[in-house]
């Protein structure tokens, strides 16, 4: 068996004419979603409370008190829900060599000349961006987020460092709501990247062109043992 | 003229309270009266709450609070309880005068006391500051909190907190440059001194200055106090005071609680009172270009990204990337050494 570099153990050719893959099994799914859900909850109770023009929104979650009170609960199950996501993409996350190449050429990934660009594994560096994007401003608010959390911290750290916590929050805030929409846009704008989150499966077709190498691997990890 | 004379007097007590109040000493008149502090008068209202079209103009007021006359007695602490209704909890001692040892929910104002040795002089000087809301023409608490309505301020000055519109978010702590309000921890409200607007609403001075037994604490219009202060001021420096001076920051636009300082050279000696106060640059920033700037960069990169995702091609997958793709699968399963067959 061909040794893993560029795929999950639970990725898997399902079947080969047509080729369908399995990108993400299950579990992993319902992981991306329940994020998705604090990521959405957290965002509209987040802006209630950054400009006053949408401070209306408070009234989705049943006034102001209880907007500030839900928040940062929400955002403690999005932290806890964001790590499980984060163990299991870490390791094929990590920047490689053909990153840069792909970098470099940024422009023919946006026309769409994916033959001139070298083969990947399971990430492009445009996906590895948003997952190292979202984790570090997630650990930001995180950790900006407590110290603002004045019903169980009020005294955690003094005024003048709370000051730069809120100023923090709401600037890493506003950049990860940027990282959101470029996730969602590539993920629409690459048609056939949906159902991997969906169904959890994605085309041979789509494996071929955007990610080729991780399929290579699969098809060889794939061939039957050689004879004993 | 035939005018009973407590009718007149009636009329003028019902006249003047229509303005503010120029003294807290003398007794208010016993009519009821409408309080003047309502709606109409707001001129400021913290996350664009609603604020007075033709606000009513009233005369701008200040407490001024003379340093060198306070004897540390804290009847304005008591009356400040009195008038509030508030029930601070029963302290401890640990062997320092204030009490309780810092503000709360439940105690606006407090005696602070710092021990001096003036080195110029030698002479051991006991300064006791009656800290509490300086009521800033330019509110940091009101610019930092994110609930429409929940601060506002009154044509009069006053800065004062509307509990039913605050949701206990703790950024008014964070956004006063005094470090003045205090968070109710079972209501989740923040609560300071009111420059008992209760009180001036209707014609009468702040509950401390009334009880203040040597008038350290006095109470009329802002141009009064200021003029008073000048004379305590001279007074002080005829008494070998020569940095005496009044504390009315500009940084915050001026207060509308003013202090006389035998040493306004040095505030910090009068427990660590600000030397020249402002509304922090982070929280400027915070709620100056951060929030325009950064739901613009939002509803731009939103609109762009629909516009994007509705009207450009997108990136597609074709027919003959599905037949690579059976190609390549089927080429590698075979080009592993000694294989034998596929295993899907």
């Amino acid at each position: 068996m061909a040794g893993r570099q560029f795929s999950e153990s639970t990725d898997e050719i399902l079947s080969l004419r047509p080729v369908e893959v399995r990108r993400y099994v299950t579990f992993t799914r319902i992981n991306h979603w329940f994020t998705a859900l604090c990521f959405i909850l957290l965002m509209l109770s987040g802006f209630a409370l950054f400009h006053p023009a949408l401070f209306g929104l408070t009234a989705l979650f049943g006034g102001g008190q209880t907007t500030r009170w839900l928040h940062p609960f929400i955002g403690i199950a999005l932290s806890v829900s964001f790590l499980g996501m984060f163990v299991q993409l870490v390791h094929l996350n990590i920047l490689r060599r053909e990153d840069l190449v792909w970098t470099a050429q940024i422009g023919d990934v946006i026309a769409g000349h994916e033959e001139r660009l070298p083969e990947l594994g399971k990430y492009n560096f445009g996906q590895k961006s948003v997952f190292w994007g979202m984790f570090w401003l997630i650990l930001a608010l995180l950790i900006s987020g407590i110290m603002m959390w004045y019903q169980y911290f009020p005294d955690l750290v003094s005024v003048e460092t709370r000051r730069i916590a809120i100023f923090v929050h709401s600037v890493s805030a506003v950049l990860i709501v940027l990282v959101l929409i470029l996730h969602i846009f590539a993920a629409v704008w690459t048609q056939g990247t949906l159902r991997a989150m969906t169904r959890g499966t994605v085309t041979g077709g789509w494996s071929w062109r955007h990610h080729r190498k991780w399929l290579r691997e699969l098809a060889r990890r794939q061939s039957s043992k050689p004879a004993e | 003229m035939n005018i009973p004379v407590t009718q007149a007097t009636a009329a003028t007590a019902v006249a003047a309270a229509t303005d503010s109040p120029r003294t807290a000493v003398s007794n208010p008149p016993v009519q009821p009266m409408a309080s003047n502090l309502g709606q109409a008068a707001v001129v400021r209202s913290s996350a664009g709450g609603p604020v007075a079209e033709q606000p009513t103009a009233l005369t701008k007021v200040a407490k001024l609070i003379d340093i060198s006359k306070c004897i540390g007695c804290k009847a304005c602490q008591s009356a400040c309880i009195e008038w509030n209704d508030t029930h601070p909890a029963i302290g401890e001692n640990v062997g320092l005068y204030e009490n309780p040892h810092d503000l709360t929910d439940q105690m606006f104002t407090l005696m602070r006391f710092a021990e001096y040795d003036n080195p110029d002089t030698g002479d051991f000087e006991w300064l006791i500051r009656k800290d509490g809301c300086m009521h800033c023409e330019d509110p940091g608490c009101l610019k930092a909190c994110p609930a429409p309505g929940a601060i506002v301020q009154y044509s009069n000055g006053i800065v004062d907190f509307i509990h039913e519109n605050c949701i206990g978010c703790g950024y008014c702590i964070s956004g006063c440059p005094f470090d003045i309000p205090r968070m109710n921890p079972v209501e989740h409200k923040v609560y300071k001194c009111t420059l008992c607007s209760d009180r001036v609403a209707v014609g009468q001075g702040p509950a401390c200055a009334k009880a203040c037994p040597t008038q350290a604490i006095t109470f009329g219009s802002k141009d009064d106090m200021t003029t008073l202060a000048a004379e305590r001021i001279e007074d002080l420096k005829g008494r070998g005071y020569a940095n005496a001076g009044l504390y009315d920051p500009q940084g915050v636009g001026g207060t509308h609680v003013m202090y006389v300082l035998q040493h306004a050279d040095k505030p910090s000696l009068y427990n660590d009172l600000p030397d020249d106060p402002s509304i922090s640059g982070v929280v400027a920033n915070w709620k100056g270009a951060t929030k325009p700037v950064g739901l613009a960069a939002v509803g731009l990169a939103a609109a762009g990204a629909a516009a994007m995702a509705l009207f450009s091609r997108g990136n597609r997958v074709t027919v003959e990337d599905e037949r690579e793709a059976q190609l390549l699968v089927r080429d590698e399963m075979d080009s592993v050494p000694g294989s034998t067959g596929r295993d899907v």
